[in-house]
């Protein structure tokens, strides 16, 4: 019981704090494209642009630090064996990433929020680059410290103490399952902010509101999806590699694949059980996992009750298979998702080439939802890593059941499970509503920038950005 | 062993940074709605924070980053321990957050009121949940060794809410509402200036009411130095006194850095209370966790020694040019449509 309703608590913030996070991170570079474009053209659909997705960026960012605050104390609170047993190599990314990332993105995101009034043009510039440097930090120092989950590296398990210990930062830091998932989820997070810049102006389009602004940034959303959706095609190749080396049961479970087989297929669709019996109705590709897996079409890929057999043999008595279902699922809808989020980003460039503007309800859904699908496409690659990654906490070192909070109570843990639930589910409606109306007013109308000539700005003018 | 010293005393800096900086702007959303009585008033109040609320707050993650890195043992026993306080904190600094970079966005008298309210109790809540919380650290909580030889908590919740405690939590927050009258006072012009400054004298008598009770009980019945806590406590008295006499007298700048001084030395008092200890149990000395038996291995602590020692000074710099930037006064003059937020034109 403890531990289903730590995993839910878990679970359900990490989830929901991950839907701010890919925007914050894509949008921010994104809205410092635009701006640098500005100073650059001295263009005012680029400083419209800038203003109004500086709008929507600040509204989401908002949610994410919030919603982080948690992320750093719940390892504590509900966690506490956990933290004990790996502390000495998990705190050190986090602390870091504090340290490093956060200070640098909350304090130039305040100067850039607030900077309008009181930083020479440039320096401002400057502030949102910097601002947004420390959320790609932020996402790398965090990506190593779950990597260490995936694949634990260059640590020794001290008896004495009866802990893991830090033995090689830097392999921690640098090993190829950290790298990976940072370049992965980097392309992600543009996939993500491209796909909504690019669905929100195009409903603009539609709406035929600041046709000139929304074009542009119609255009930059599109190719930033394109180009970052390749990037996720060869990142995602390379991890699923990795994958198998290291977590083999995890890409069995994503195929629920339950006989080592050569020459595997991938399914794209069943009917019917997922337990290994015949399912009622597939639709196979042949070898395709095979090829995800090992780069040939007739590798052999390991079945589920063989990795099983094999940790029984390693680790002892105990069921290693993680949610097969949930693994099988959550990997099609990753990828199926955001193979939509593409198709639909690629049609809209179609459909608007030249000076077209499409008028249909169809076209203007279509764009309302684009934003909405890569954030459905990221929780469920993140639930497959994770559940997929199950009954291990740290992958061949510390089981999920054993790093839970021990003199943590059920009363308590539904306290916090149903607290915050419902005052995340009240603020996502109060988020949401915000971003729709900022939507539907559009980019701002153009007003003379004010950024003053020196560091500073005046105590007696009207500013132009205030709480 | 040195390096376990280094993070004791790095982790008692990031904590006071924690409280010096976010202690003001916890101190001003607390005085939002007494300090603001118009619209352009309370948006003034709020821009003083604006650019710099969430910089500050980041000291608090750090600390608790820095802590799992360094002394997990400590972190996992209190994060575990002070479960449903550490929630309430939680929740009220979400509230907090969201607050600030919403209330504005629409004009709605409602709307407003209701964030204000939301203001001023996630304000009021931190401050007061940190000093009962620290008070507790100070006097020892009810700690018991495990079968795997892990020291846990096991008081419940309503052990925390003894006298002393509770003493530490006003204490703590009538310093945070000086702080933040006297950071207005600093930072503002007109009505909201004047109203602020009218308050820094009150508050600051009631604060220093609470911190001689409370840090005369921590030095003679909790401090394990009280050679060094006594210093320590004296320099608090001095920088409080000195802060309110500099605040009668105009100067609101030697005012905010005496306040400052004050906090820090009240972190430092209770840091070096504690020292070697990082939470003492109440039951038996033996399951008290100290900077030897709550840290990492020395590695880790070096890697992390070598990281603090390079980021720390940037981080103050640049934070600290933050304040440089915004170091103009606000009046409620510079707000205009105040009524009004940017998201309203969507609504007609």
């Amino acid at each position: 019981m403890n531990l289903d309703l730590a995993r839910w608590q878990f679970g359900i913030t990490t989830v929901y704090h991950f839907l701010f996070v890919p925007i914050t991170i894509g949008l921010g570079f994104l809205v410092a494209g635009l701006q640098t474009a500005w100073v650059r053209t001295d263009k005012e659909k680029y400083l419209r642009g800038t203003k109004f997705f500086g709008r929507l960026f600040l509204i989401n960012f908002a949610m994410g630090v919030v919603t982080g605050i948690v992320q750093e104390f719940q390892f504590g609170m509900n966690w506490s064996d956990y933290s004990r047993f790996v502390g000495d190599i998990f705190g050190a990314p986090l602390a870091i990433e504090g340290l490093l990332a956060f200070f640098l993105e909350s304090v130039f995101l305040g100067l850039w929020i607030f900077g309008w009034d009181r930083l020479p043009k440039k320096l401002h510039l400057a502030t949102i680059w910097m601002a947004s440097l420390g959320t790609a930090l932020s996402a790398y120092f965090i990506l190593a410290a779950n990597a260490f989950m995936q694949h634990p590296v260059g640590y020794i398990y001290n008896a004495e103490t009866g802990r893991a210990e830090l033995v090689d930062f830097f392999a921690v830091l640098t090993q190829n399952t950290a790298v990976s998932a940072f370049v992965h989820t980097m392309s992600f997070a543009f996939f993500t902010a491209g796909a909504f810049m690019a669905g929100i102006s195009a409903w603009l389009l539609v709406k035929g509101k600041s046709v000139d602004v929304v074009k542009s940034t119609m255009r930059l959303g599109v190719i930033t999806t394109i180009v970052a959706f390749i990037a996720i095609v060869v990142s995602g190749d390379y991890v699923a590699k990795i994958m198998v080396q290291q977590q083999p049961m995890k890409m069995a479970a994503a195929e629920a694949l339950y006989e080592t087989t050569d020459a595997a297929p991938f399914s794209l669709f069943t009917i019917g059980t997922l337990d290994g019996s015949r399912p009622v109705f597939q639709i196979d590709v042949p070898n395709v996992t095979s090829f995800m897996a090992t780069g040939s079409f007739n590798g052999e890929v390991k079945g589920i009750n063989n990795l099983q057999a094999e940790y029984v043999a390693k680790y002892g008595e105990g069921n290693y298979k993680p949610n097969i279902p949930i693994a099988y699922w959550t990997f099609r809808l990753m990828i199926g998702l955001g193979t939509l989020a593409l198709l639909f980003a690629v049609y809209a460039l179609y459909a608007t080439r030249g000076n077209r503007r499409p008028t249909s309800m169809w076209f203007a859904r279509g764009a309302l939802a684009l934003p909405v699908i890569p954030l459905l496409a990221n929780s469920a690659g993140w639930i497959f890593t994770e559940l997929g990654r199950q009954p291990w906490a740290v992958f061949g070192l510390m089981k999920t059941a054993d790093g839970v909070s021990p003199n943590v109570t059920v009363p308590m843990l539904l306290t916090t499970l149903i607290g915050f639930t419902f005052l995340y589910g009240i603020l996502a409606v109060v988020e949401v509503s915000l971003l729709a109306k900022a939507v539907k007013l559009g980019p701002p109308a153009s007003s003379p920038i004010t950024n003053p000539k020196n560091v500073g700005g005046s105590d007696t003018k009207e500013l132009t950005f205030t709480y | 062993m040195d390096l376990q010293i280094i993070w004791f005393v790095l982790i008692a800096v990031l904590w006071i940074g924690f409280f010096v900086l976010e202690g003001f702007d916890f101190g001003v959303g607390m005085l939002l709605n007494v300090v603001g009585k118009t619209e352009a008033e309370k948006r003034a109040v709020l821009t003083t924070l604006g650019p710099v609320w969430d910089g500050n707050e980041v000291w608090l993650l750090v600390a608790g980053g820095a802590t799992f890195a360094a002394f997990p043992e400590w972190y996992a026993t209190l994060f575990s321990g002070f479960y449903l306080p550490l929630f309430l904190i939680l929740v009220a600094l979400i509230l907090r957050g969201v607050a600030f970079e919403y209330r504005s966005k629409l004009g709605g008298k409602v709307w407003r009121k209701n964030w204000d309210r939301l203001i001023t109790v996630s304000s009021f809540l931190p401050g007061l949940l940190f000093g009962v919380a620290f008070a507790n650290i100070a006097k020892g909580v009810p700690l018991e060794v495990d079968a795997n030889g892990a020291s846990q908590y096991v008081g419940g919740f309503f052990n925390l809410l003894n006298p002393y405690a509770l003493i530490g939590g006003v204490f703590i927050t009538l310093v945070f509402l000086t702080h933040g009258a006297i950071f207005l006072s600093l930072k503002t012009s007109g009505t909201i200036h004047d109203r602020a400054s009218a308050l820094v004298f009150k508050l600051g008598a009631y604060a220093a009411v609470f911190a001689l009770i409370f840090l005369a009980w921590t030095q003679f019945a909790y401090s394990n130095n009280p050679g060094i806590t006594l210093i320590t406590i004296l320099l608090v008295v001095v920088f409080w006194v000195s802060g309110l006499f500099f605040h009668r007298a105009g100067r609101e700048g030697y005012a905010f850095i005496s306040s400052s001084a004050a906090i820090l030395f009240t972190v430092t008092s209770l840091f070096a209370g504690l020292y070697p200890n990082v939470m003492p149990s109440s039951l038996d000395p033996s399951s008290s966790l100290n900077i030897t038996n709550a840290s990492s291995s020395e590695y880790t602590l070096k890697v992390m020694t070598i990281v603090a020692v390079i980021m720390t000074p940037i981080v103050l710099i640049y934070q600290g040019w933050t304040y440089w930037v915004f170091r103009k006064r606000i009046s409620a003059k510079q707000i205009v449509n105040a009524e009004s937020g940017v998201l309203d034109g969507a609504s007609k």
